[in-house]
This record gives structure tokens, C-alpha cells and sequence, in this order.
């Protein structure tokens, strides 16, 4: 099953570089989307055993990141199969004054990036883990080049040097890990670490959880190492906005929080959690302050990202029932973002700009994106009736009942200034009189995919369901 | 033999010091030539792996880290046409002091770290002060060539880690890294050629049109 999940997007994005007409691979690329939905629903109803000698699993965590995953993959085949259609058309329509990258590598890069954070979701070593979180990096790389202009390519330079940079520091803490485990049994295996607990070098491991969490922390946009992000969020096409946000993100979260697993075992937990805490606390804060002034909506969505990924961590830093909120926060947040950059593609796709301030009259210009993009607002900040409020409020309470009184301060101040910040571009946004877009036009596959999506969040908003409360339970650690 | 294992890791030292002090980009891909056969050497000395595992690794090591990738600089300091580094942002004297300064730090600290296996008294400065060299080309170079090779440094000097601290890794890891590796170099080495093309000049410094 695990090793089904994993073959599917390898092999179909090795044929897709191959196959040569549009049409074919387009539905080849459907099918593997859905196939891999499939069986991801399949893995949620029954845990499928172990494979590999223990090597690959999926346990409760790498079955949310996996679900969330292949959930907004499919949402985003949907969207991308319209979205690579027109691009031709509007390319033709222009002349070739200038280049995409060409239809097959993206679509192929597209599958083999599912297929690196399926290995991400269902990784059980330490080692396997950093392998797959850095193809994550590499197979991505290529689909923020899509559009082949000077500043797209000053994204993916960055992207490149400063996550490689990263993940070789997450590297260095494999290392360090498996010298504090050194003497015992298979090193790098989550059970073996944790089965070891306070037998592990104190000193080499507190060494790697440092370095641990400053590599992963980078791949995952927390701050002071979020740089590469707005830049690579901003400049891809939307769709693989929404994939880097919406997926990758968590990839990053959940190896984090295996290190943070095996450091609990270990008798570490305060470190691990202190870690969390303070670099969420200093994204929050970072993401507060350039969300403020934001010129660049499709930058504000990235910011934002910032902020989701400083909410994460805060909730991871406090203890069980904290992470009980970070995990479906992490599941809301794939949604909404989803939702979002989707919707921002239709934006940029009708108006031809990224800016706040020459987008007007998106209410009555695109009418299913303007609701959209109204719902989004109070989604993403995390307003009722959406599933954002529900996990933000588990953390908070999290926050309240360990008498972290300064964390919830903190929090509630930043998502202050954050609505705000939001609240005044959307809805410079969405007013005005109907017009300015230079083509408004909403095809089904523009819209269908983030409503769906967002109807999703909305249905979380009360509270997570009985299937998906058992297994963020599990992830956590709560009975 | 162990004589020859502190030898290596010395030349390993010193061919940091090439990096750090030189501006021109051939003498880069050289001393990570040099630093690959290196890796591939001291696979074969103590902390002692299974035979099959250290050949297989010692050619893979060799093979890429000694040819391949050097290769693949050459080509783009070539395509590219920059065969210096004319302005780097902390200058070449300046590097070389600030160098020995840290390897220094380097050697104190190694001393300070307990070893969990049996390894060469040179090979843990020698790892930290790599990983040190590669950093500070990326963030102290400007040409994209020479942040390519900086990765490259700080990756031998994460290897070079490995081999200090530990008894080899299980060969599905070292194969993985090896090759997410080359997967990384041979897309760097692509953008390098674009933001040649894009912007005449390889300056990763000139890349500034994104910015808050």
C-alpha cells in the first residue's frame, strides 16, 4: 500500500517527461493525482502495516501530512490542467514574446515533488527523512521557474541556496544524533531512538536538536530563516503557491516534530518545546510587522504563511494539547491556503498585476473569486465559522491551562495586527466599482477547486469529525 | 598508518585555504577535486567499515565528489565567462585571517566534544572548519559559481563529519544524500547557466528585484 503510494507519483512523473502530447499526459496526470487520493483514503480507514524492514510506515502525524498533501494535490491537478491550457492560449494569442518552461518537466516535477513528500509523510529514519525533504526541495525548484523572467529566477536562486543551506544544517544534526545514539542497534530509526530515550548523549543530542531545528525550521519558513519564502510563494504560479504553502510546509512541521518526539524520550522535551515556542513568537512577530503595508497580495499570502507556521509551532511548544492544535491547524491551514492562492491565480490571471493597489471591483469583476477571497479573509485570519478559529482557539486554551500567560499575550497581539493588515488589502480589494480586469473570465477549473476547498474549511469550523479527531488524538499523544 | 589518516585531513584543511584566499573559480573547483578524492581515501582508513560498503562509497565519493561536480564548475565558470571573483564582498586577506581564527575555534572545540568512536585527531576540526569555509563562501562571495562551490565545501565537510562520528551510515542514507547531491548541483548549475543568460553575469548580489 505505502509503497503503491509512493510508485504511483514516481512513475507517472518519469513518464510524464516522456509522453508528448498535451492531452494524453494531462489525463495521465489526473489519474495519478486521483489514484494517489484514493489510496490515501484507503491508508486513512485501515493503517496500512509497515514496509521495508520498518524503513517506510505511516503512523497517525505522517498520515495527516500525507492526507493534507494529496488532498490539495488533486484540488490543484484540477486547477493547473485549466490553468496550463490557458497559459497556452493566452502564450499563442500573444506571440512568443515569451517562454513557459515546457509543459512536460513542470507536470513531471509536479508528480515527483508528491512523491518526495509522500516519502516525507511516510519516512521512519531519520536519514530517509532528510533524503526525501531535500528531493522535496529539488523537485520543486523547477516549478517555481515556470515563468521564465528575471525575478521568478531570482526567486528560485534564493529558494535553492538558502533551503539546501538549511537542510544541509539538518544534516549536520542526523549526524550528531546518530553520535549521541552511537553503540546502539540500527541508528536513525524513530522507535530506536525513542526505545533508547535517556540512554542518547545528552550533549550531542541537545547539539542536534539544535541544528535540527534551525535546517527543518528553514524548509519550513519559520522565522529569522523564512527568506526564501515570499520570494519562491510569490513568483510561482499559483498553483504551486498552494502546494508549497498548503503541503510542503506541513512536511517540514512534521519532521520537526519528530525530533521533538525523540527528544521527549530522551528527557529533552523542555529544550525541544522552548525552541518551538521562541521561533514561533519571532515568526508571528515577523509576519505582523511586513503584513502591515503590504503592497503585493500574493506576498500578504505568504506572510501569512509565516504567521500559520509560527501558529504551528507555538502549539507544538505547549505540550499535548497543544499539538493537538497545532495538527489541525496544520490541516486547516492546507485549506484555506489552498483556497487562496488559487483564488489569487484567477485574480492575477483577470487582472495581469500583483498589487493591492490596481486591483478594485473584485466583488462584481469576478464574482465566484470575490466571494471566494472575502470567505478567504476570514478564513485565513482565523474568524468563525471557520476551522482556523476552532484549532487556534484549542492552542489557546493550551496556552491558558500551562499558565503560559505571556505566550497568549503574544499570540492574540499578533493575530491582531495580522487582521488587520489582512482585513485592510482584501478589502480595498473586493470594493469598488466593476472593471479594470483586463479579461474576466472564470471557468469551472478556476473555481470549482478553491470552492471545494474552502467548503471543506467551512465544515471543520465545527470541530474536527470523528474519524479526523481520533487520528490527530493519536499524533499528539492525548488519550 | 595513522600518520597518513592526519596527513589527509591536514591537506584537507589547507585546501579550505584555497577557497578562502583566492578569487579565481578554477582554483574553486580544484580544491573541491581535490577535497572529493580526500573523502574517497579516508573511507578506507579507521573507523573501519564493512569492505563492499567502503569501496562502493570510496568510488561514489570519488567519482562524483572528485570529478563530476569539479566538472560541472568548470563548465559553468566557462559558459559563463567570469574566471574571477573581482569583488567579494569580505575581501581575500581579510577571509584568510578570519579563516586560521576559526580553525583554531575549530580544533578547541573538537577537543571539547566527546568522541563517540575512535577517529583521527585532525578529522573533527577538519570537518567543522569545512562546513565553516562553505558557509562563508555563500554568504561572503558573490557569483553564483562560487556559492555552487560553497555548498559543495559544506557538504564534504558534513561527510567528513559523518566519518568522525560515526561508524558509516546505513548505505540507503549515504546513497540518498549522494544523490539528492548531484540532483542539487545539476539544478544549480542550470540556474546559474539562466541568470547568466538573464542578466549577462552571474552576480547573485545583482539579484535584488525582490525585496519588502
Amino acid at each position: 500500500m505505502i509503497l503503491a503510494l509512493l510508485l504511483i507519483p514516481l512513475l507517472a512523473g518519469a513518464a510524464a517527461f516522456a509522453i508528448r502530447g498535451d492531452s494524453l499526459r494531462r489525463g495521465f496526470w489526473l489519474a495519478a493525482a486521483a489514484a494517489h487520493a484514493a489510496l490515501t483514503v484507503a491508508c486513512w480507514r485501515h493503517a496500512p502495516p509497515p514496509v521495508l524492514g520498518g524503513w517506510l510506515g505511516l503512523d497517525a502525524a505522517g498520515l495527516l501530512v500525507l492526507g493534507a498533501a494529496s488532498a490539495l494535490f488533486l484540488a490543484a491537478t484540477v486547477y493547473g490542467i485549466g490553468f496550463l491550457a490557458r497559459e497556452e492560449e493566452s502564450r499563442l494569442r500573444l506571440g512568443a514574446r515569451r517562454r513557459n518552461e515546457s509543459e512536460p518537466v513542470f507536470t513531471g516535477c509536479l508528480l515527483l515533488f508528491l512523491a518526495a513528500m509522500t516519502l516525507t509523510a511516510a519516512a521512519r529514519n531519520f536519514g530517509l527523512l532528510w533524503v526525501a525533504v531535500e528531493a522535496t526541495t529539488l523537485a520543486s525548484a523547477p516549478l517555481v521557474f515556470f515563468h521564465r523572467h528575471a525575478r521568478s529566477l531570482e526567486a528560485v536562486w534564493k529558494y535553492l541556496v538558502v533551503c539546501s543551506v538549511g537542510i544541509a544544517l539538518a544534516l549536520g544534526g542526523n549526524i550528531f544524533l546518530a553520535a549521541s545514539a552511537a553503540g546502539g542497534g540500527s541508528p536513525l530509526g524513530f522507535d530506536d531512538l525513542a526505545r533508547m530515550g535517556p540512554r542518547l548523549n545528552a550533549t550531542w543530542l541537545r547539539a542536534a536538536l539544535v541544528f535540527l531545528f534551525v535546517g527543518y525550521g528553514t524548509k519550513m519558513g519559520l522565522a529569522p530563516m523564512h527568506t526564501w519564502l515570499p520570494d519562491a510563494h510569490s513568483e510561482s504560479p499559483s498553483m504551486v503557491s498552494a502546494l508549497l504553502s498548503g503541503a510542503l510546509l506541513n512536511c517540514a512541521f512534521l519532521a520537526l516534530w519528530r525530533a521533538s518526539r525523540v527528544a521527549s524520550a530522551a528527557g529533552q522535551g523542555e529544550l525541544a518545546g522552548t525552541l518551538f515556542l521562541v521561533l514561533g513568537a519571532v515568526s508571528l512577530g515577523i509576519a505582523a510587522v511586513f503584513v502591515l503595508g503590504q503592497s503585493d497580495y500574493k506576498r500578504l499570502l505568504a506572510y501569512s504563511s509565516v504567521e500559520h507556521m509560527g501558529i504551528l509551532a507555538t502549539g507544538a511548544g505547549l505540550g499535548a494539547a497543544g499539538a493537538y492544535g497545532a495538527f489541525f491547524h496544520a490541516v486547516n491551514h492546507s485549506l484555506v491556503k489552498g483556497m487562496l492562492f488559487l483564488s489569487a491565480g484567477n485574480i492575477l490571471a483577470a487582472y495581469g498585476t500583483k498589487s493591492v493597489e490596481r486591483v478594485r471591483g473584485l466583488a462584481r469583476t469576478l464574482p465566484w473569486t470575490g466571494a471566494l477571497w472575502a470567505a478567504g479573509l476570514f478564513a485565513v485570519t482565523g474568524a468563525p465559522p471557520f476551522g482556523t478559529f476552532v484549532s487556534e482557539w484549542t492552542i489557546l486554551r493550551a496556552a491558558a491551562a500551562g499558565g503560559r500567560w505571556g505566550v497568549l499575550v503574544f499570540f492574540l497581539a499578533a493575530l491582531a495586527v495580522i487582521f488587520l493588515g489582512m482585513s485592510r488589502a482584501f478589502l480595498s480589494m473586493l470594493q469598488g466599482p466593476k472593471g479594470g480586469a483586463e479579461k474576466a473570465r472564470e471557468p469551472v477549473s478556476a473555481w470549482m477547486p478553491p470552492l471545494v476547498l474552502g467548503a471543506a474549511a467551512l465544515a471543520l469550523g465545527f470541530g474536527a469529525p470523528g474519524f479526523l479527531d481520533r487520528i490527530l488524538r493519536e499524533a499528539a499523544g492525548l488519550p | 598508518m595513522s600518520g597518513a589518516g592526519e596527513a589527509a585531513w591536514a591537506v584537507f584543511i589547507l585546501s579550505n585555504f584555497i577557497l578562502l584566499g583566492s578569487g579565481r573559480l578554477k582554483s574553486y573547483a580544484r580544491a573541491v577535486s581535490v577535497q572529493g578524492f580526500l573523502l574517497a581515501a579516508l573511507a578506507w582508513l579507521p573507523p573501519t567499515m564493512p569492505v563492499g560498503h567502503a569501496l562502493f562509497l570510496s568510488a561514489c565519493n570519488a567519482v562524483l565528489k572528485g570529478i563530476v561536480f569539479p566538472r560541472f564548475l568548470v563548465r559553468a565558470i566557462e559558459a559563463a565567462d567570469v574566471r574571477r571573483e573581482t569583488e567579494p564582498g569580505v575581501g581575500f586577506g581579510l577571509s584568510l585571517i578570519a579563516g586560521t581564527a576559526v580553525l583554531a575555534v575549530c580544533f578547541w572545540a573538537g577537543d571539547k566534544l566527546p568522541p563517540p568512536v575512535p577517529a583521527f585527531l585532525a578529522a573533527r576540526p577538519a570537518a567543522f572548519f569545512a562546513m565553516f569555509t562553505g558557509l562563508f563562501i555563500i554568504v561572503g562571495r558573490r557569483t553564483a559559481v562560487a556559492q555552487t562551490a560553497g555548498y559543495l565545501v559544506l557538504e564534504n565537510g558534513l561527510a567528513a563529519l559523518g566519518m568522525s562520528l560515526l561508524r558509516g551510515q546505513p548505505l540507503v542514507v549515504e546513497l540518498g544524500v549522494l544523490l539528492d547531491l548531484f540532483a542539487a548541483v545539476f539544478i544549480m548549475g542550470i540556474a546559474v547557466y539562466h541568470i547568466n543568460r538573464e542578466f549577462d553575469h552571474v552576480d547573485a548580489d545583482k539579484l535584488t528585484f525582490l525585496r519588502d
